[in-house]
């Protein structure tokens, strides 16, 4: 289908881009793999579109003991990028090489994928488990909140309606460090019926976050086998609740084995 | 309400006025006459409607016609120069990459991506890189020859 009447206006800057927000309906575009396909099957039908896409929140960079991703960094761009070739952030590119396929990669955004919030989106579980904290900007300035803080349930988030995530901040791994992202995809869909992503300290400490088995990615804490057996995990006809806890046991399994390879390994 | 929109297609820059909703694909199709960019999905799926967009194979139906503003798109249409086809068309001929032909130009725009970066990939990269074109006659191993037979071709091309 064609998606309902909308109007269009393109962002100059972020100022402008949360003006032009305050307009109850609208809703911001960037890449738009995620917002054009349910605006076609008119899922959504916002008033107006703000097109981001073109202001200066894009790039990988390093600064200090801090990684930051520019929200508009598409999936290729994290794959293409040199600072995370690096033991510590590993899953970043192994969980953007995955992601869609080579169209979606080219286009989607790291913080498209955030804002949108599907429970069974990759990216999320890997910045759960580095530790990732967003930095949002509205009219009344700057607030950082933790990832875990923001994702708050499907397709919802903290995010003000006249909010931009400015910035995605990830405490650089500790030398030694390593993580890792894998995942059981649904054959046509791509989406994880179950994926996990783990980082594991020069000290052996593991900290491992999941997706696509609840209604939002978490963090498993101290304990992962206590929470994946506590977890309200959802069922569907691809995979049954049962199914998906022991799929979630698997991945976590293996994501945590490779993370601590690549920490001892070094590669 | 329509709004101008300005973009550069396969190399000549091109106008017309377009609603806002309407998505990059009817545009080329319906606004410029190149049918070449197919529909032949719903859901953003299928990659009929694959395109280049600054040399980047994107999802025509999935970006609206005003994000392309200025930008430098490439369809199907362009691919063959001066009556000769592009090797990667003639190595879907020669490969048997294509049987009715409907995924055939997203096919084709999609390896043209990927051989634009990875002159000599190896069969899971090609695989890889075609995920999110669908062919529903081939069983696609033909289609994966044809790629890496157009790689081989292009290679050469380039040596010589």
């Amino acid at each position: 289908m064609i998606p309902a009447p909308v109007r269009y206006a393109r962002a100059s800057d972020v100022a402008h881009a949360l003006e032009l927000l305050a307009e109850p309906e609208s809703k911001v575009v960037a890449g738009g793999q995620s917002l054009i396909p349910v605006m076609r099957l008119r899922i959504a039908r916002p008033s107006l579109v703000v097109d981001i896409s073109r202001l200066e929140l894009r790039g990988v960079e390093i600064r200090g003991d801090e990684l930051h991703l520019g929200p508009l960094t598409s999936w290729d761009e994290l794959l293409e990028a040199a600072e995370l070739r690096c033991p510590g952030l590993a899953a970043i590119g192994e969980c953007a090489h995955g992601i869609g396929d080579l169209q979606v990669r080219n286009r989607g955004t790291v913080g498209g994928s955030l804002a949108h919030a599907d429970p069974a989106s990759d990216m999320p579980a890997v910045l759960l488990a580095l530790g990732a904290t967003l930095k949002l900007r509205s009219p009344k300035g700057d607030r950082v909140i933790p990832l875990a803080e923001f994702v708050l349930g499907p397709f919802t988030t903290a995010l003000h309606a006249q909010e931009l995530i400015a910035d995605v901040v990830v405490p650089l791994p500790a030398p030694g460090s390593g993580s890792a992202y894998v995942s059981v995809e649904h054959p046509a869909s791509g989406f994880a019926l179950a994926g996990a992503a783990a980082l594991a300290g020069p000290d052996g400490a593991l900290r491992v976050a999941v997706t696509g088995i609840t209604t939002q990615p978490f963090l498993l804490g101290d304990d992962p086998e206590e929470a994946l057996e506590a977890a309200e995990i959802f069922g569907d006809r691809f995979a049954p609740v049962d199914y998906r806890r022991e799929l979630a046991a698997v991945v976590v399994r293996r994501a945590c084995e490779s993370a601590v390879a690549r920490a001892k390994g070094g590669s | 309400m329509l709004e101008t929109l300005e973009l550069v297609v396969n190399g000549e820059p091109r106008s017309l006025d377009v609603e806002p909703r309407t998505l990059l694909v009817h545009a080329l199709r319906d606004g410029l006459g190149l049918t070449g960019a197919h529909i032949g999905c719903d859901t953003s799926q299928c990659g009929a409607c694959t395109v280049l967009i600054d040399n980047r194979a994107v999802k025509s139906c999935a970006v609206l016609a005003l994000q392309a503003e200025g930008a430098a798109i490439t369809t199907i249409e362009s691919l063959a120069a001066h009556g000769e086809m592009h090797p990667i068309q003639r190595s879907f001929i020669e490969n048997h990459g294509l049987q009715c032909g409907f995924c055939t130009p997203g096919l084709i725009l999609a390896a043209a991506d990927l051989l634009s970066r990875d002159p000599e990939p190896t069969d899971e990269a090609i695989r890889h890189a075609i995920r999110g074109n669908l062919c529903r006659c081939t069983g696609y191993q033909p289609i994966v020859e044809s790629i890496r037979a157009a790689g081989a071709a292009l290679r050469e091309e380039a040596s010589r």
